[in-house]
């Protein structure tokens, strides 16, 4: 079972939280001006990365809050966690 | 090939079995393949050996990360029915389980197909009536599924606690007769041994780096840690490392990889008759030919590729296990594994073209993959080699995610399958 650190309680059992999939998924501001392509581009069409894995945490039995964190898909160690709204922290050097 | 035969036992057994031959080559890679399948696992072999069998295709390579059938064909429970809600699915598990009835004979391999019946337990009203409406669903598919009421249920498969005060009370179980388990890895070692026998070349320890793309774009070739090989046609069978695979051509596929675990136990006489499923708690069990009870569990909720998977995910399906069979709480675990499935957000597979000429793709198995391996290869390898799909893959499309087509087991099923 993972360690979730979570920004408002900190480490948490993984129990006490629901994965929420991959993070910085904008939901695109008027989805009727998308073609059919943009729009399952954005609903079904995910990274998948084997590596570094940005991803929406809701810490659903504690603080009941959303964040973000960074953790690695191999190793599933997390390396980072952060607040709703702030950059991923390893910006710019995500491109595996 | 020498085929497996009385007369060749015979002869075998005069010199202890020590003159058999090497059931498949070892090929350095050529520089030019007319197809490249990338994924030896029984998806992968199986449509090497229908391209070289039924297509006639034979200057075929199939690529291997790591050793043939190490992946989720040697990782998974086993289990072969037939049973999908969907006219889809059902019309491609049922072409996979007409195959799986004769392929011990057509390979000459015994793969140890044992229709010993797929039972799946109701524990509510909703269990009832989605079991019911499966059984009708199938019949007028032309599958054989049947409802059982608790005291038939428990005639068939005498372990099960039928008791009014159990934990998880059965009210009845939707029966395929037809459904059952195989031998997974003689799955892959005999589609390997046939399609190696018609000149297929299995390739491992060969990762592919990436992809050389000619004039329109088209796949004119392969970058490997063996080295490049030209081909104009390649199909990615990668299970769970599809998105990784598709990310080195460029593209991105509409999957999540999660860890599925599954366990053994300490081996026992025969105990237990048939396959078991339930949805409403989780767990599915059957008994090995070795005597290990076989048990599935879920999936983790995040996106990995660790082969690991949490163990509250396996406790959590003992206890169902434990809780429908009480006699099972005193034996011994021997070991525990996950294998890493490639989920799509509908939970049916994708079998077909990709954006990319040349490329096609067969993945989204999800935690369901094993039981179609036939039909998954049989038809698969009718659209590499004819370049368009066979009907029974035809809804199977990538494009379903746009034009939104989807055919949502999902929704039917409410849990990994």
């Amino acid at each position: 079972m993972l360690l979730v650190n979570c920004p408002y309680c900190g480490a948490r059992p993984e129990i006490e939280f629901r994965c929420g999939g991959e993070a910085h998924i904008a939901r695109p501001v008027q989805p009727s001006a998308l073609d059919d392509e943009a729009w399952a581009e954005h609903l079904y069409f995910r990274t998948n990365p084997k590596g570094t894995h940005a991803e929406r945490w809701l810490h659903v039995h504690g603080c009941g809050r959303w964040f973000n964190a960074l953790r690695d898909t191999v190793s599933d160690a997390f390396t980072a966690s952060y607040t709703m709204g702030e950059q991923r922290p390893d910006a710019g050097k995500e491109g595996e | 090939m020498r085929r497996f035969s009385l007369p060749t036992l015979v002869a075998g057994a005069l010199n202890a079995h020590r003159s058999w031959p090497r059931q498949w080559r070892d090929p350095e890679p050529k520089a030019y393949y007319d197809t490249v399948i990338v994924g030896g696992g029984a998806h992968g072999l199986g449509t090497a050996y229908y391209l070289a069998k039924e297509y006639g295709l034979t200057n075929v390579a199939v690529l291997e990360k790591g050793w043939i059938g190490g992946g989720n064909s040697g990782r998974n429970t086993t289990i072969i029915r037939s049973n999908y809600l969907y006219d889809e699915s059902a019309s491609l598990y049922e072409h996979a389980l007409k195959l799986w009835e004769r392929l011990s004979d057509e390979l000459n391999y015994n793969i140890m197909y044992s229709a010993r019946g797929v039972l799946m337990l109701a524990h509510t009203v909703h269990d009832v009536q989605s079991l019911k409406r499966h059984v009708y669903a199938n019949r007028l598919n032309g599958i054989d599924n049947e409802w059982l009421t608790p005291a038939e249920a428990r005639a068939f498969c005498p372990p099960l606690d039928i008791s009014a005060g159990a934990r998880y009370p059965v009210m009845g179980a939707a029966l395929q007769r037809r459904g059952g388990t195989a031998r997974h890895d003689a799955v892959v070692w005999g589609y390997a041994r046939s399609a190696d026998a018609m000149g297929v070349d299995i390739i491992q320890n060969c990762e592919v780096l990436g992809f050389t793309r000619g004039s329109g774009g088209a796949v004119s070739g392969l970058e490997t840690t063996r080295g490049t090989i030209r081909t104009r046609r390649v199909g990615v069978v990668a299970a769970g490392h599809t998105s990784v695979v598709m990310a080195r051509a460029g593209l991105r596929m509409p999957l999540e990889s999660f860890p599925l675990q599954a366990l053994v136990s300490e081996p026992v006489k025969p105990v237990f008759p048939c396959v078991v499923m339930s949805n409403a708690v989780h767990a599915y069990i059957s008994q090995s030919d070795k005597g290990e009870l076989v048990i599935g569990a879920g999936t983790d909720q995040y996106v990995s590729y660790s082969q690991q998977g949490g163990l509250h995910i396996t406790t959590h399906t003992l206890e169902a296990i434990c809780e429908l069979f009480p006699q099972f709480r005193r034996m011994k675990t021997m070991r525990s594994w996950a294998g890493i499935v490639d989920v799509t957000p509908d939970r049916s597979p994708i079998i077909g073209k990709t954006p990319v000429p040349g490329l096609y793709v067969n993945c989204g198995w999800g935690t369901g993959g094993f039981k179609a391996t036939p039909g998954s290869a049989q038809v698969f390898a009718h659209t590499l080699a004819t370049g368009e799909p066979h009907p029974v893959n035809a809804p199977f499309t990538l494009d379903r995610f746009r034009t939104g087509r989807l055919i949502d087991e999902a929704a039917a099923a409410a849990v990994a399958h």
